[in-house]
């Protein structure tokens, strides 16, 4: 039997994809295309990057080869130029007549050119084919001045081809009151005329031109209010005409002002005979995007294959970068009161105009409109399309939260599926959650077998731990956050266990609460937690430390090790800063100042650990911990004893806090902050604790983070005195101590926490558990125990010893370290 | 096949207590850890082999899984392998070398 005969009328980017749909569900039909183009499909969505470097191959759909290995027979440059309905058979330009059992016309449209006197002239020119760009590329390069006739979404993309084409001048013409008339309101498009304002763009908006003047080449634009633009080129893009004249010419139906009028099935009037793409009116409308083409494409060649399916219309909602500013336009845009309610965000400053419309008892979002940041379009457009019930604040959803109760949207599980989450490995937030559903990888380790995610670096952990809690939560599993598989309790139950019965030793722990072995994801928790309890000196119990915290360093690339001495507040001596120099210079160490404003000495062998320090405490410094889940600094600004605008001394608050906190331990380290004036030098809102200098006192922001996921700290209190000002850090951070999951940043354990920062703040300043005063003496008893962990370690012959690299070679250094020079430096050897 | 021989390491007391030490031996590096918690010691590579840092005398001992597999996590990336087998218990490095371990009199004897 003869396979049934497809033919396809035009070759754009729906014909083509029709092609794709269907020979990827049958081979059963014979595919003939007939294209009035020269060239096979190309990317007509981006045709201004042909101006900005790419070429037409760039833009092509498909290569040569595919319409070969596809079977579908391709004729180029030979336009369809009748249908014989009577008995099936078409005609083309260079005489090829054929039979077809089916015809698919995908013939798209073209610009739309008003009927204005002078439209003829030379420097007139549309936007639509490669051919069309080329025209005015040659025209382009001896032309000063242009304009779009158009301020569509068609209009602004042709006004960046002319931005990329160098023209000097560009304008943009449109009749309507606003720009992209059909995707934003009258605010929205003052912003948006504002921002490309600074792209060179002029807009001239209700302008309605009456004729184009000039002698054989256009002069200029003049318009019906007797003002004109004088103009080297114009390019028209005032909408587009369905090309329904081969379909008219055989006496398909089409729509009073164009189109080829189809069902939902997307059949013409001749049930052989269907129409898709922007030559088809459905429910008389013609949809002009790409999307809803695509879709069309899958209905016809879905009922082809004998399945199906139904075109009922289509979202309409956009977004897209135009000459570089983000323009959205999502569900029902341009409801207005009273049958909604409306929020809108405008910033003028930044070019941002943010609306959405609500439905009246605030529980739908209906629609809205972004511009100059987009980026919760996919968020809102998934609210509307799955009518997700809104929150009780929905401004949230375009500000953002601004502190009190803690919306939704922080978490890991409303990130979308595309979010990627292990960089070093490339694995996205869907990965992982196929992983933890379809291949059972319900902890760390299987995770890291099944997808890779945190074996690179490692800070993306947490995270990954999160999303496989979360997914497994969302199916409905229990799940516990144990922190291995040797203990069955979280970190906060065994902290609770171990204070409860004052255990001292992780064997203890171990025997106690847990089974096997141990390893290396429980030992530094619980060495961190009995470190927080009892406040021991570590390197009693120094193999279940992590080797940084084993070595009291940290360990570097090539084996060598760090060494970071405690400068608080970064204020140092010229004394202490020469024998830093002297230190250095002794024992060849690589130097450089840390962003927590101390020095990092870099390269020294672990033999030399010890009288590297000996030296450094001889001179006054201590350990700087920066080897630990501890708190490392505390920034400032110089403030008011130099500044000429601080208001209070940040460098002596910052000192005092630094020496108050040293040597803390907790579930991560701490950084700290305190700025003098509002102009926060400090950066202390971008810390876990930070303080800024008010007329009447501090304000006191925290749970702020820096990092691969920066997030401001929240302001707790506002002008309040220096006691007060501890007496809530002490409450804070003895609190986190107490209730964090180990490796957890202040900030992620306040966006974990139910309530978030106003039950925080309720627990803090209103003592709403009762457990403020027990906060207070615990922290002061560790604050009291404090002792410089090297301090320990120098003036102790057996603590000495731990640090050599051959236990039967003590003064021999490992030979395999490398380094090699760097800018009268030098640097670890590659790995 | 290569000749094996026993070789003095260090002393029992040179390695701390359920954490391993770096001896040399000949021109090679060899970690020894003292497996207190089970009464047991083992000897492997110093090297690991995902980055070539001589590291693995400096991690953490632990086991694993149902069985008790003993390992060691470098401190590096965390890439851990068993003790016994050196096999690469976290993707898919190279396994590591292990070598018998004997202890007489408060010596520890390395077979290499």
């Amino acid at each position: 039997m003869l396979k049934p005969v497809v033919v396809v009328v035009g070759n754009g980017m729906v014909g083509y994809k029709f092609c794709e749909k269907l020979r990827a569900k049958s081979a059963e039909f014979e595919i003939i295309v007939f294209g009035e183009e020269p060239r096979r499909a190309y990317d007509r969505v981006h045709l201004s990057e042909y101006f900005a470097g790419k070429t037409a191959e760039d833009l092509s759909m498909s290569t040569a080869e595919w319409y070969a290995e596809n079977d579908i027979t391709l004729h180029l440059g030979d336009p369809i130029t009748e249908i014989v309905r009577s008995t099936k058979t078409i005609n083309s330009q260079k005489g090829i007549v054929l039979k077809y059992d089916y015809l698919i016309m995908a013939t798209g449209s073209a610009a739309f050119v008003p009927n204005l006197p002078g439209v003829e002239k030379e420097g007139v020119f549309v936007y639509r084919t490669i051919e069309d760009l080329d025209l005015m590329k040659a025209y382009a390069a001896k032309s000063k001045s242009g304009a779009i006739m158009g301020g569509g979404l068609l209009g602004l993309e042709a006004a960046k081809a002319l931005i990329d084409l160098g023209i000097e001048e560009t304008h943009v013409i449109e009749f309507a009151p606003r720009l992209m008339p059909r995707q934003i309101d009258s605010a929205g498009s003052a912003i948006l005329q504002q921002k490309l304002a600074t792209f060179g763009l002029t807009v001239h908006l209700n302008k309605n031109t009456s004729y184009i003047a000039g002698d054989h080449k256009i002069e200029a634009l003049k318009f019906n209010d007797d003002t004109e633009l004088p103009l080297d080129m114009l390019v028209i893009s005032a909408g587009i005409r369905p090309r329904d004249e081969l379909a008219k010419l055989c006496g398909l139906e089409v729509g009073l002002r164009g189109g080829i009028v189809v069902n939902e099935n997307l059949q013409t009037s001749d049930p052989n005979i269907f129409a898709i793409g922007e030559c088809a009116l459905y429910d008389q409308m013609i949809y002009g995007l790409i999307a809803p083409g695509y879709e069309m494409a899958e209905v016809v060649a879905t009922n082809l294959c004998k399945g199906q399916k139904q075109f009922n219309g289509f979202d309409m909602s956009t977004k897209l970068k135009l000459i570089g500013v983000d323009v959205a336009s999502f569900g029902d845009a341009f409801i207005t009161e009273p049958d909604c309610r409306t929020i809108i965000f405008e910033d003028t400053h930044k070019g941002i105009y943010k609306r959405i419309n609500i439905s009246n008892d605030g529980k739908q979002l209906l629609g809205g409109i972004l511009i100059g940041d987009a980026e919760a379009y996919s968020m809102l457009l998934q609210t509307v399309n799955n009518k997700i019930v809104l929150p009780p604040n929905p401004e949230d959803l375009i500000l953002g939260s601004r502190g009190g109760a803690a919306t939704e949207g922080a978490g890991v599980m409303n990130l979308p599926d595309e979010a990627l989450v292990c960089s070093c490995e490339a694995v996205t937030k869907g990965d992982i959650c196929t992983a933890v559903m379809e291949q059972d990888a319900t902890n760390i380790d299987a995770m890291k077998k099944c997808t890779k995610a945190g074996t690179g670096c490692g800070g993306c952990i947490p995270m990954v731990k999160d999303i496989i809690n979360g997914t497994l939560k969302e199916n409905g599993k229990y799940i516990k956050n144990v922190i291995c598989e040797h203990f069955d309790y979280s970190r906060q139950e065994l902290l609770d266990l171990i204070r409860i019965n004052k255990i001292k030793t992780y064997d203890q722990v171990l025997d106690t609460f847990g089974k096997g072995d141990g390893c290396e994801n429980c030992k530094p928790p619980i060495a961190s937690m009995l470190a927080g309890l009892w406040n021991e000196v570590i390197l009693k119990q120094d193999t279940i430390q992590d080797s940084n915290d084993r070595f009291l360093a940290n360990i570097q690339k090539g084996g060598t090790y760090s060494v970071v001495p405690r400068i608080p507040g970064g204020e140092i001596t010229a004394d202490k800063l020469i024998v830093i120099g002297q230190v250095a210079k002794e024992y060849n160490l690589y130097t450089k100042i840390t962003g927590g404003q101390r020095i990092d000495l870099f390269g020294a062998h672990v033999g030399d650990l010890p009288a590297i320090w000996e030296k450094l405490i001889d001179a006054g410094f201590e350990s700087g911990h920066a080897y630990g889940k501890s708190l490392r600094t505390v920034k400032s600004c110089v403030g008011s004893t130099w500044c000429r605008f601080g208001l209070h001394d940040s460098v002596s608050f910052a000192i005092e806090i630094e020496n108050r906190y040293k040597g803390l331990r907790s579930p991560h380290k701490l950084k700290g902050g305190v700025s003098g004036c509002v102009r926060e030098c400090a950066e202390a809102q971008a810390k876990d604790f930070g303080l800024i200098a008010t007329e009447k006192g501090w304000n006191l922001y925290i749970c702020g983070n820096g990092g691969s996921k920066p997030q401001h700290a929240q302001l707790l209190a506002s002008d309040i005195d220096e006691a007060t000002c501890i007496q809530y850090l002490d409450r804070f951070l003895m609190f986190y101590i107490k209730t964090a999951d180990t490796l957890t940043r202040t900030a992620t354990w306040l966006n974990k926490m139910d309530g978030g920062m106003s039950y925080l703040k309720n627990v803090i300043i209103n003592d709403s558990l009762g457990i403020c005063q027990s906060l207070e003496e615990e922290i002061a008893e560790l604050i009291k125990g404090y002792v410089c962990e090297w301090k320990e370690v120098v003036d102790n012959q057996n603590l000495k010893k731990k640090f050599n690299h051959f236990v039967n070679a003590p003064n021999e250094k490992d030979p395999s370290i490398k380094f090699e020079p760097l800018r009268e430096q030098k640097q670890a050897a590659a790995w | 096949m290569t000749q094996t021989q026993w070789i003095l390491a260090c002393n029992t007391a040179d390695v701390p207590e359920n954490g391993g030490a770096c001896v040399k031996i000949n021109d090679e590096q060899i970690a020894v850890f003292n497996f207190t918690r089970r009464s047991e010691w083992f000897a492997t590579q110093n090297l690991c082999p995902h980055k070539q840092q001589m590291a693995l005398s400096r991690g953490m001992i632990g086991s694993t899984g149902d069985a008790c597999e003993p390992k060691v996590a470098c401190p590096f990336h965390k890439k851990t392998f068993s003790l016994i087998t050196g096999e690469c218990l976290s993707g898919d490095e190279c396994a590591i070398k292990t070598y018998p371990v004997k202890v007489l009199d408060g010596e520890v004897w390395v077979e290499i």
